[in-house]
């Protein structure tokens, strides 16, 4: 029996074949929107044809309450907006105020917090570039991105007392100042930093799946992208070389030296080789920073400040021993170290309208504890004068500012954060339109979406 | 430009436009009628000296409460405390909330090229709180001006769709005007489609 041979020619013309429009909704709960973001896309077979990007899954209202707190009260909820950076939240939040108020911080608090938001950054890019790497099967980079983001992150705990939502700034200056043994300790996280960059670049850069994927994908043009307002990474990947730190530059970046990796091509390739690049440079930064900083008294040294407990003095305070205590450091929690009388000065600035005293001068004397209760009694508090500022730093994703309209009262009028990835949200649809859905992975991946800033 | 010769350019250029002006710590700030916002952004976009090539930030202030917050610690006027650090010194002051209109349309414009900054504040009335939409100059105004329609119920004239963004369809007020209050819950209802 002949066996019936196929017709493998066309039997029409593609055209007249009918096609139909596909919807996929992808998200909310989808494990590569990141939990919180919907994409409604329409697809030709597997390309998408138009997307409709839909957030606010985690809006918690970070305007509204930041009206009814006062002004060092917002700093918790400013740790909440990008988490995996919080210290730059904190840092842009603070000089906005600090702006307002017209004061200024020592020096060595401006090398401590461009420090410690340099090393936020590189965890920042580290969850991206590990996450995204992950979604296209790279796990063991993930894993290995993590484990570095562990050591920098027991160097911020190290620091701050806490790993994420940290609150380490304060207005007028930071909570407490660097251990003593930071320089040490960054460097060999740091060298433990280098050798998984050096890994997962050996990984992923020549990587042929890797390439592939986010090579010619997620392409937007710097002109394109500058209309949409997008900062940070995601447009520098474009060609475009604004970073707020070199255009507009504020704490002490004016000092250190740093390059801004440009990409030429927009794609999610040049994002990553940028994100990569950004990294170094952020440690290089931090390196410099390091031989830069002017020298404080750095920790209370054990053997000359004898350190008693609150408690204890504040019992000798009470009776007048004003000459027992006056040398001595207080004991408060363990995450108050640093702050003693000795770091306060290079730490904090010297208005005392806004800062809270060394913990020895709140138990010790009458002046520190008046100076302490006018600060945190209800309805007192720092009183900016009536009057609005807007103040930009350079977030993980792009330029974060804040503005922060007062009143005059204890509470802010209005704080305003503009989230750096609002705005590239906001242009997703365009990149990806035109785009294979496989593609929106890394396009999305690249975005390095964070739900806390973008929903507020 | 600095941020006097950038006040400067455009009060020149709109003598009309132009109601108030300042330079609150630096930040040069003009006070705009609302009819003329559109005129005056794409002369912030196309104007060689301007070239503003970001629209940064859209937001929007509801002055409804200013100066009327009541002081929460009933001592802290009663002569008993000293009012503590209300002032601290300005050699140059805000002149205040931008006329007797409830809201306030905030702009702030950047410059890739020149490194410069503008705000531009538009007064918004209660009565009808509308204002010329930015769409078509700088997509980026899209979503932020659906913010603000999400958040303070201003509505944008030629928007290609504004709908809420943060909050669902089916939320009723607007979440950050004054007299929505803080503790105001809703029933959060499933999707509408």
């Amino acid at each position: 029996m002949p066996i019936e041979t196929t017709d493998l020619a066309p039997r029409s013309n593609a055209a007249d074949l009918e096609t139909r429009d596909m919807l996929l909704n992808i998200g909310p709960a989808h494990p590569a929107m990141h939990g919180i973001i919907r994409i409604v896309t329409k697809l030709d077979g597997e390309r998408i044809e138009e997307a409709e990007v839909e957030i606010g899954y985690l809006h918690r209202g970070f305007e509204k309450m930041a009206e009814t707190v006062d002004y060092n009260g917002v700093m918790p909820y400013t740790d909440r907006l990008n988490y995996v950076s919080p210290l730059i939240n904190n840092m842009g939040y603070s000089m906005a105020v600090e702006k307002l108020l017209g004061i200024t911080v020592p020096e060595r608090c401006h090398y401590v917090r461009v420090i410690m938001s340099e090393i936020s950054r590189i965890c920042d890019h580290l969850t991206c570039v590990g996450a995204s790497a992950m979604e296209l099967g790279a796990f063991t980079v993930f894993l290995y991105m993590i484990k570095a983001r562990e050591y920098l992150w027991e160097l911020v705990e190290k620091v701050t007392g806490a790993r994420m939502t940290i609150s380490y700034c304060r207005i007028g200056g930071v909570k407490a100042d660097l251990p003593a043994d930071f320089a040490d300790l960054c460097r060999k996280a740091f060298e433990e930093t280098r050798k998984v960059l050096a890994e997962s670049d050996g990984l992923l850069t020549r990587n042929r799946i890797f390439v592939d994927r986010m090579s010619g994908t997620g392409i937007i043009s710097a002109e394109d992208a500058m209309a949409y307002g997008i900062t940070g990474p995601f447009l520098r990947a474009s060609g475009a070389d604004y970073d707020v730190r070199k255009d507009n530059p504020y704490a002490v970046y004016d000092r250190l030296n740093f390059d801004v990796p440009v990409g030429t091509r927009g794609d999610n390739m040049d994002r990553y080789l940028v994100r990569m690049e950004e990294m170094h440079q952020s440690m290089r930064i931090v390196e410099e920073a390091l031989r830069q900083i002017p020298s404080g008294p750095v920790q209370v040294d054990p053997q000359t400040g004898h350190a008693i407990p609150a408690a204890e003095m504040v019992d000798l305070a009470k009776v007048g021993n004003i000459e027992a205590i006056s040398g001595d450091s207080a004991v408060t929690c363990p995450t108050l170290e640093g702050s003693g009388r000795a770091q306060h000065a290079s730490i904090a600035a010297d208005e005392k309208r806004v800062v809270l005293p060394p913990k020895e001068d709140t138990y010790g004397n009458i002046e520190g504890l008046m100076q302490q209760f006018k600060l945190v009694m209800y309805g007192h508090g720092v009183r900016p004068p009536k009057g609005e500022v807007y103040f930009p730093v350079e977030g993980a994703n792009g330029e974060l500012g804040f503005y922060v309209v007062s009143d005059g009262t204890a509470n802010p009028y209005r704080v305003r954060v503009r989230p750096p990835c609002f705005a590239i949200m906001s242009a997703l649809h365009k990149i990806l339109t035109g785009d294979m859905i496989a593609d929106m992975i890394p396009t999305f991946g690249s975005v390095n979406m964070i739900g806390g800033e973008l929903d507020r | 430009m600095n941020t006097t010769s950038l006040i400067e350019a455009v009060r020149k250029h709109f003598p009309q436009a132009v109601s108030a002006s300042h330079t609150f710590r630096g930040d040069a700030t003009v006070i705009l009628r609302p009819e003329f916002l559109l005129e005056v952004a794409r002369f912030l976009k196309e104007d060689s000296g301007m070239r503003m090539s970001y629209l940064m930030d859209l937001t929007a202030v509801d002055y409804s409460a200013f100066g009327k917050r009541p002081t929460p610690a009933f001592f802290a006027s009663s002569g008993v405390a000293v009012s503590p650090s209300s002032e601290i010194p300005d050699e140059n002051p805000w002149p205040g909330p931008p006329g007797e209109a409830r809201f306030a349309v905030v702009y702030h414009f950047f410059s890739v090229a020149h490194k410069h900054r503008l705000r531009l504040v538009i007064p918004v009335n209660e009565a009808a709180p509308e204002v010329d939409s930015l769409a078509s100059l700088w997509p980026a105004a899209n979503w932020l001006e659906r913010e603000v329609w999400d958040m303070f119920g201003i509505r944008f004239r030629g928007h290609p769709g504004l709908k809420r963004i943060l909050m669902y369809e089916g939320f009723e007020g607007h979440p950050l005007r004054n007299d929505y209050p803080v503790k105001k819950r809703q029933p959060l209802i499933g999707p509408v489609n």
